[in-house]
């Protein structure tokens, strides 16, 4: 049996459906959308399974979120539905039950934030609730976790009745004079499709055109229909949309008045008006948001990445040195040992070395984004992100990628939009990513260093600008059309629910060690093999025969109209793609020096030009491969990802050419 | 007049919501109908999108939006 939970956002869902389901959860695909949507049992119940759909607003066919939520309900059709609606705002939330309703679907519907409707001093009669719609009604707190059992116990009875709801509208006039009409003339049609004859009619009135096109309405059919609608306009003065909206605005302002008995004091409102003043006000908004981004960030990539991850790398260099003895008191063969320890090990503890940063960066954002700030967020950066064709929305994700790609891009996930999605997923690489510090670190320190800060900055600004560049090309051409539209509720600030966000911290966790567990660890097999073979599969002493070298040797002229032609720059171009830290480290294997006599090196290999011009590549080309796997992740699609990546190393090239030959002409 | 042009704090009935397709359905489905009574809360630090008032819930949007809701200020009492 099949239940799905559907409530807009903001309600409390994901915190309901983690009181239904306990731990045991896993994501479902759904063919098409990035939109994840996760299911789980129901706790202590044989065979019965929730679906947590999309919070949304309405049953539209228009974002992602109400394409997945609506074709579930629509097409999967489940056994029941479980409506879960805020209780402190009845009269926007009772707008989406009023088309769950129309669908005749068995529905139970959650009236949660009781305990704020009890401290609000607001009176809701729950029975006449109930009479109205139908449906029964259990008054919850999933925050609090009170009304769980009882939601549980009358959800298996509608489930095994398959009783309809017997919800009556209490429509008059026009428009349900044009409904009755409309459904006896497309009952055959709708019979067919497997619709409630009344549910198309409402509909078609409304124009839902995946409605109307399931229905395959007759030519003269279509005719009569907007004799019918004509009719309708006519009579009401207003068009057909507007004609259906206000039907259910209309039912729920009867039902409004008749069932809230007080309105109370609402109490989370004030305190919310109270904390806005501050954090939207006029002045102080940005600072404040800054700052808790800086706080966020120097937790997140300060803190944990100095000591966790350090302390990890450290834990798991340890580990590898004991597996490496092990092996050869074992005797094992020494390319055995170096695939095992190099090869194995190292692809592990790199995406082990990616956890502490991750579990904490999410923590954090999860309880920014349950407080209800992100809204806050959008809110106060959308005009900028504007310019750029996106939303406010987008502005965290793009902030992490200044640490990692890695959690930025799976950060995207609060962007409801699957176009500005895609547009910031294709954005965030080009923020400079922590990873690339070393690389600028030792290339400034060799040929920049009296103006070691300045070209520092010149990187990450130039990662800002071809980033913004890409986007306003990438609008133009792929992504055309306007950002999504950009009509969002405030939601009142709420404490975060504890469960909540472990879960959501867990989830990300999950998702990171599982889906790209394999891509990593095939991939740095791969760099060893090809780092530590030749040709002629035999073990080499000095990397300079290896696969890889070979390789570069082979591929390094391509990089001579950008200066930097020797194949030593090449391969750690390439080892790079394991980790960007890789660059400094393979150069000074290559070079047969220490990474302090490196600078020595590199300063007799290049001029200060063409050092600019590697770093510039370095800087903008293709992230780690970590992040190609989450990108891939994300979108579902390996060949988006891998072209996301070939195009992303294209301007790489392009920017670092145009740079080095100005500078030529410059120089001469 | 349209609802951007309302002063922060004002209140307003709406009389007509243009535009088209899906943008216009969103703003309808979050109770953006005629004859609702609404707010000017709040404008963004620079000084778009706006915050309004509207079915007791705090709603945020873009005054390029804004523009396509007529309102009628309620007379002085």
């Amino acid at each position: 049996m099949n239940i799905a939970l559907i409530g807009n956002q903001n309600c409390g869902k994901t915190t309901l459906f983690n009181r239904l389901t306990g731990s045991r959860q896993k994501v479902g695909n759904f063919p098409g959308v990035t939109v994840d949507v996760a299911s789980g049992p129901l706790r202590g119940k044989k065979g019965f399974t929730i679906v947590d759909l999309p919070g949304v607003y309405s049953l539209s066919p228009y974002s992602n979120e109400e394409k997945v939520t609506r074709d579930y309900l629509f097409k999967s059709r489940p056994d029941c539905v479980i409506n879960i609606l805020d209780a402190t705002n009845l009269n926007r939330n009772l707008y989406l039950t009023m088309q769950v309703l129309e669908t005749q679907t068995p529905t139970i519907v959650a009236l949660n934030m009781m305990d704020d409707v009890k401290a609000n001093g607001m009176v809701i009669d729950i029975e006449k609730l109930s009479e109205y719609l139908g449906v029964v009604v259990v008054p919850i707190s999933a925050a609090k976790n009170q009304g769980i059992e009882e939601l549980i116990e009358h959800c298996v009875k509608v489930c095994l009745a398959k009783e309809k709801n017997t919800f009556k509208d209490r429509c008059e006039g026009p428009i349900h004079t044009a409904i009755h009409s409309i459904s006896h003339l497309v009952e055959t049609n709708a019979a067919k499709a497997g619709l409630p004859a009344k549910f198309s009619a409402i509909r078609i009135i409304e124009n839902d055109a995946e409605i109307i096109e399931e229905l395959r309405l007759a030519p003269n059919q279509v005719e009569i229909i907007n004799h019918f609608v004509e009719d309708l306009e006519k009579a009401l003065g207003t068009d057909r949309e507007s004609a259906v909206v206000d039907m259910r605005y209309g039912n729920i302002e009867v039902i409004c008045a008749d069932v809230i008995k007080k309105y109370g004091d609402n109490k989370s409102q004030r305190r919310t008006d109270k904390i806005d003043k501050i954090l939207t006000h006029k002045v102080f908004a940005l600072p404040i948001f800054i700052g808790i981004m800086g706080l966020i960030f120097y937790i997140t990539f300060g803190i944990v990445g100095k000591y966790a991850t350090d302390g990890m790398s450290i834990l798991m260099d340890m580990a590898g040195e004991g597996l490496k003895s092990l092996l050869v008191s074992l005797q094992v063969s020494d390319w055995l040992v170096g695939l095992v320890v190099d090869g194995i090990f190292a692809g592990i503890s790199s995406v082990l070395s990616f956890l502490p940063t991750i579990i904490v960066l999410f923590l954090l954002l999860s309880i920014v984004e349950d407080t209800g700030y992100m809204a806050r967020v959008a809110f106060i950066m959308d005009k900028l992100l504007r310019k750029i064709g996106l939303s406010g929305r987008s502005i965290v994700p793009m902030l992490i990628g200044f640490g990692c790609s890695v959690p930025a891009y799976m950060s995207t996930r609060t962007i409801s939009s699957e176009r500005d999605r895609k547009l910031t997923l294709l954005m965030v690489p080009f923020m400079s990513c922590n990873a690339k510090v070393p690389v600028y670190a030792i290339i400034t320190m060799t040929f920049f260093q009296k103006y070691q800060a300045l070209v520092m900055l010149f990187m990450y600004v130039l990662g800002i600008v071809v980033g913004i560049l890409y986007a306003l090309i990438l609008q133009k051409t792929k992504f055309k059309g306007s950002s999504a539209p950009f009509v969002m509720e405030l939601p009142p600030y709420r404490l975060p629910s504890g469960k909540t966000v472990i879960m959501y911290m867990w989830d990300k966790a999950k998702g990171f060690i599982v889906k790209a567990f394999t891509v990593i660890l095939v991939a740095s097999v791969a760099v060893w093999f090809l780092t530590n073979v030749s040709f002629t599969f035999s073990m080499v002493e000095d990397t300079g025969d290896s696969i890889l070298a070979m390789i570069s040797k082979w591929i390094s002229p391509i990089f001579a109209p950008l200066g930097f032609g020797d194949w030593r720059l090449t391969t750690s171009l390439i080892a790079g793609l394991s980790a960007k830290e890789a660059v400094v480290s393979t150069l000074a294997i290559l070079f047969n020096v220490t990474q302090a006599e490196l600078p020595a090196a590199l300063g007799g290999l290049m001029s200060p030009l063409q050092a600019l011009s590697f770093l510039i590549f370095v800087s903008l080309y293709m992230p780690c491969l970590a992040a190609f796997a989450t990108l891939r992740k994300e979108v579902k699609s390996t060949g988006y990802a891998v072209l996301a990546m070939a195009l992303q190393t294209f301007i790489a090239y392009i920017v670092a050419l145009v740079i080095y030959t100005f500078g030529l002409l410059v120089t001469l | 007049m349209t609802l951007d042009a309302l002063q922060t704090g004002e209140k307003a009935k709406i009389t007509k919501v243009e535009g088209e397709g899906s943008m216009r359905k969103r703003l309808l489905d979050m109770g953006l109908t005629p004859g609702t009574n609404i707010t000017l809360f709040k404008k963004a630090p620079m000084g778009d999108p706006i915050e309004i008032v509207v079915r007791g819930y705090h709603l945020t949007l873009r005054i390029s939006d804004a523009r396509k809701i007529f309102v009628a200020k309620e007379s002085a009492k």
